[in-house]
């Protein structure tokens, strides 16, 4: 009995590595802390009705970012655990089994919790300020989609120090994914989480998709939305069809390793390609899911602090459709080596290297608009403007990678590393960080510290070029991706000290980010005005930060750039239409339900990690009662009366 | 002041050029200094493309460069400011026609190379054919024509095609030897074809280059090309010397090991193409039926 005990426990628990007792301990002390300041302050009940339950898509938005910029640092540790692995050959400070599990979660944490509701979160917070709406289509619906994130992310950090992570990288190939060669429940927590994410990710965008499709104020035709809300509503459009062939490969894979079929195994008629192929279907997609949004954060900021209209909004729309459309023809350019055959490989090389022309247009287009502008270099410009040659050679690195034969040299070496980083860290991350600068006011009524920021900016993005830029060097040596180890006298050495410094340096920016958070909650300077940028479109109309009801009155929307419309009109002096009464607003209950159902989804994940059945049973059971629950209930909404907007409009001084 | 900064950036663009030029475009930097024609076929479309993409990368940091420096904010800026100009069709013309003329050309060059590698290189005279298999994770070479096997090393004779035929009997891998020319996968249940050929004798490094698990690290070999004269000598002392490729042999290297370099002076006739068949090897029924595993193109 004792010895079962002991048995399970040393399988349960991750044991024997120094690294993982120090994650066990500070998980152990960051809980108490958490449970201790919530239980001194008595902010329990807070918690509950201000955060837990909202429908509130700004408050929803607020948390996919903190949630996002935790991940960040999650991932960001394991980057610098392996950047130190690999400063030196022969490295002895982490083992095989180690470094394969952190490249994983490093892949699959940045690219599913990091930038993933980082996007959400940039939509959420300025998509239905941005058309003129007061919530969502379906504000519940988008408070369930948060927190099937939330705790699928919580069940793929668990695997860290209960079970063990999955270890067969981001892109999870079987067979290396399957239950042949990948025993423990690594991978079921890989499969489960991403499954569960995965819910809320197509509820999101099918949500954000028939919000501005059907929500958008008078006046707003899609010609003259915000380039920002047509990037979202691109991104939406590429959830929708790229998510199926993720989920089928997920649960395919799944049944592979819970269920003992063979879809993706080596033997008994199983295809391991097939998943090569469903994943990336899915894959390449899923980057420009993650860079549009980023691409339609630099429009604003662009725009807006060159104090001048986009140049060629119709181009920059075009190019944003054409991407979404294109993007689905790319995906075979992750295997140009698996011998698909000339023909195949041309195909997809062409297409790859046909969605650099929208992109290089884009380029172009942001330039001009601040051709003849008056530029201020505020923070989200800083990083606009230092995402342009970032993302210039790091597109140009990708049309490099889609000339097939070139590309039999680059794959899996650390040519591609520098090249996805390269966009992903210069495109999205710039973009999403541009972005929460740009609207951190609206969410929160002051602004962030621009110095320490600045320190910020320039170690990250410095530390940025020199963690990369000899990582294309390194490719071309032929260094390949996803080796723990490497032998001294390749020439290798060099060029890893240099790339594990500048990972230093954009460590060192990240903690300079931080303590501008901090620093800013205490003295930062209060925004007044709900306006701080000189802003164009409509969420600089609303004070800082916004009211729930977002508008008290719907805006008429008479053309592009609306509140710089808006403000024009008032300078020049020209009648002011007259405010019309105001009216009761219609808006959705808060509920805990959302909440309760993603716990039960987390209970249902962890019970089918492990395989304890009843366990994923009791927690299924409870799911669809939930979703019947729901079914039946009426009272999902309430009237704020005209008195209640006008105190709160007074509060702002806007009667 | 302008004349100091314009000083100081000098200064640093040439302590980055030292510094990557440095270690130098050393014989280190293998995708650039290919012994082979498949490899210098690589190499030229990648300096291809680098000079392709330069045509729009260069002058894009050069504008924004400019831009930045002109327009900015200041109160006595005296460039022109026209916040309304938001369209020119003479421009948005330019740059749409610009990207699709080098998307054109280097898609056409592309679309040229990637069939003609399917092709062995220049012309077939006597190719060697070389059975891959990579396990976990060692890498094993069987020669079906001199009926001898290595395991983590090859030998090669300089100046003639060899037809490298790949598959696996364990997680995908990718069989990669820069010097020679680029990777492709080898997978369990297909034979697949990499023509490669080396202009030159040396020790070439390879790797595998796709993940495969715990000890992936390891997988590292060499190719080591020789005069053809001194690699039948090296044929004769393996078959002389080396312990033979037994039933019970293979099994252990199926084993999830690391191991060192090992020679046989046998191959297991048979055995690549059972590898091939007991791994998924349906897809390829027709061309084992035809006894053709060796001469099928992975990639027709």
């Amino acid at each position: 009995m004792l010895y079962n005990v002991e048995n399970f426990a040393s399988h349960f628990f991750v044991l024997g590595d120094p690294l993982i007792y120090g994650a066990d301990v500070s998980i152990v002390l960051v809980s108490l802390a958490i449970v201790f300041v919530l239980t001194y302050y008595k902010k329990w009940g807070w918690l509950w009705r201000e955060w837990l339950t909202t429908v509130d898509h700004k408050k929803i938005g607020i948390m996919y970012m903190i949630a996002a910029l935790l991940m960040l640092f999650r991932g960001g540790v394991d980057a610098i655990l392996m950047r130190t692995q690999l400063i030196m050959p022969n490295m002895p400070f982490l083992k095989a089994q180690h470094y394969n599990e952190i490249f994983t979660t490093h892949g699959t944490i940045m690219i599913l919790f990091m930038a993933m509701p980082f996007i959400f979160a940039m939509m959420n917070i300025a998509v239905p300020l941005q058309i003129g709406a007061r919530d969502v289509a379906f504000p519940y619906l988008n408070a369930i989609s948060f927190w099937l994130f939330f705790f699928a992310a919580m069940l793929l950090n668990l695997s860290f120090v209960i079970g063990g992570s999955p270890d067969a990288g981001w892109t999870s190939y079987a067979p290396l994914a399957g239950l042949t060669f990948d025993k423990g429940p690594g991978e079921n927590y890989y499969l489960l989480a991403l499954q569960i994410t995965g819910i809320g990710s197509m509820a999101t965008g099918i949500n954000f998709f028939v919000t501005i499709m059907k929500m958008r104020a008078p006046g707003m035709t899609l010609m003259r939305m915000p380039l920002f809300t047509w990037s979202i509503l691109a991104a939406c459009i590429i959830i929708i069809f790229a998510f199926p062939p993720l989920t089928a490969a997920l649960t395919l894979l799944l049944m592979d390793r819970l269920a003992g079929a063979h879809f993706f195994t080596i033997f008994d008629g199983g295809n391991p390609m097939m998943y090569v192929n469903m994943f990336w279907m899915w894959g390449h997609p899923e980057v420009y899911i993650v860079v549009l949004p980023a691409f339609g954060v630099f429009s604003e900021v662009v725009a807006t602090f060159s104090k001048k209209r986009t140049f060629g909004y119709a181009s920059m729309v075009a190019s944003l459709i054409a991407i979404a459309v294109i993007s689905f023809f790319t995906w075979v350019h992750h295997f140009f080596t698996m011998g698909a055959g000339p023909g195949v490989n041309s195909f997809f090389a062409v297409a790859t290297m046909i969605i650099a022309i929208p992109t290089g247009v884009k380029v172009f287009n942001w330039l001009f608009t601040m051709y003849q502008g008056r530029i201020r270099t505020k923070l989200p410009m800083l990083w606009a403007i230092a995402f342009i040659p970032n993302f210039a050679i790091g597109g140009a690195s990708g049309v490099m990678l889609a000339v097939a034969p070139a590309d039999y040299q680059f794959h899996n070496s650390y040519f591609l590393v520098a090249h996805f980083h390269q966009v992903l860290i210069g495109g999205v991350v710039f973009g999403m960080l541009a972005g929460m600068y740009y609207w951190w006011p609206k969410m929160f009524g002051f602004m962030l510290n621009e110095r320490l920021g600045r320190i910020a900016f320039w170690f990250f993005n410095i530390g940025f070029y020199v963690c990369f830029l000899p990582q294309y060097w390194l490719g071309w040596m032929g260094m390949t991706r996803r080796i723990y180890t490497y032998l001294p006298g390749m020439g290798w050495t060099f060029w890893n000290i240099i790339s594990t410094f500048g990972a230093y340096l954009m460590g060192v920016g990240f903690v300079f980010i931080v303590l501008q958070i901090l620093y800013s909650i205490r003295y930062g300077e209060r925004d007044l005005t709900g306006d701080p940028w000189d802003g164009r479109t409509l969420e600089w109309s609303l004070p800082s930060p916004v009211p729930h009801y977002n508008f008290a009155r719907i805006p008429e929307v008479t053309g592009r750039d609306a509140w710089w419309t808006m403000k024009e009109a008032k300078q020049k002096g020209e009648m002011q239409p007259e405010l019309e009464p105001l009216k009761p607003i219609h808006m959705p209950n808060d509920s805990g339900r959302p909440f309760i159902l993603s716990v039960l989804f987390f209970i249902f994940g962890f019970g089918m990690v492990f395989t304890w059945y009843p366990m994923a049973a009791v927690a299924f059971i409870g799911i669809l009662l939930s979703l019947i629950l729901r079914s039946f209930e009426y009272d999902t909404d309430h009237t704020l009366s005209v008195d209640e907007i006008r105190r709160t409009e007074a509060a702002y001084g806007r009667v | 002041m302008m004349q100091k900064r314009t000083g100081t950036y000098t200064l640093i663009a040439a302590l980055c050029a030292t510094l990557f030029l440095l270690p130098g475009c050393g014989e280190q930097v293998l995708v650039f200094h290919p012994v082979g024609p498949v490899g210098q076929v690589e190499k030229q479309m990648i300096i291809l493309s680098i000079v392709m993409v330069s045509i729009v990368v260069i002058p894009v940091i050069a504008l924004l460069w400019v831009i930045v420096v002109r327009y900015r904010d200041t109160p006595d800026n005296p460039t022109p400011y026209r916040p309304e100009w938001s369209e020119s069709r003479t421009l948005e013309f330019l740059w749409w026609a610009v990207p699709i003329v080098i998307i054109g050309v280097l898609g056409f060059v592309t679309v040229q190379k990637t069939f003609a590698l399917v092709r062995p290189p220049g012309k077939v005279i006597n190719p060697l054919t070389i059975q891959v298999t990579s396990l976990d994770w060692k890498w094993l070479f069987q020669y079906p024509g001199q009926k001898i096997a290595t395991v983590n090393y090859c030998e090669i004779p300089a100046n003639r095609p060899i037809e490298f035929v790949l598959t696996s009997n364990a997680p995908m891998n990718s069989f990669w030897v820069p010097q020679l020319g680029g990777q492709e996968y080898t997978m369990p249940g297909m034979a697949m074809k990499l023509w490669l050929e080396a202009d030159q004798p040396g020790v070439y490094f390879g790797s595998g280059a796709n993940f495969s698990g715990e000890g992936f690290s390891h997988m590292h070999f060499h190719v080591i090309a020789r005069p053809q004269s001194d690699f039948d000598h090296w044929v004769q002392r393996i078959k002389s010397t080396a312990p033979p490729l037994t039933t019970q042999q293979y099994a252990v290297l199926a084993q999830r090991t690391i191991v060192q370099p090992m020679s046989f002076s046998t191959n297991q006739p048979g055995l690549f193409e059972k590898i091939v068949s007991q791994d998924g090897g349906m897809y390829m029924r027709r061309d084992l039926m035809k006894g053709k595993v060796n001469t099928h193109v992975g990639t027709d």
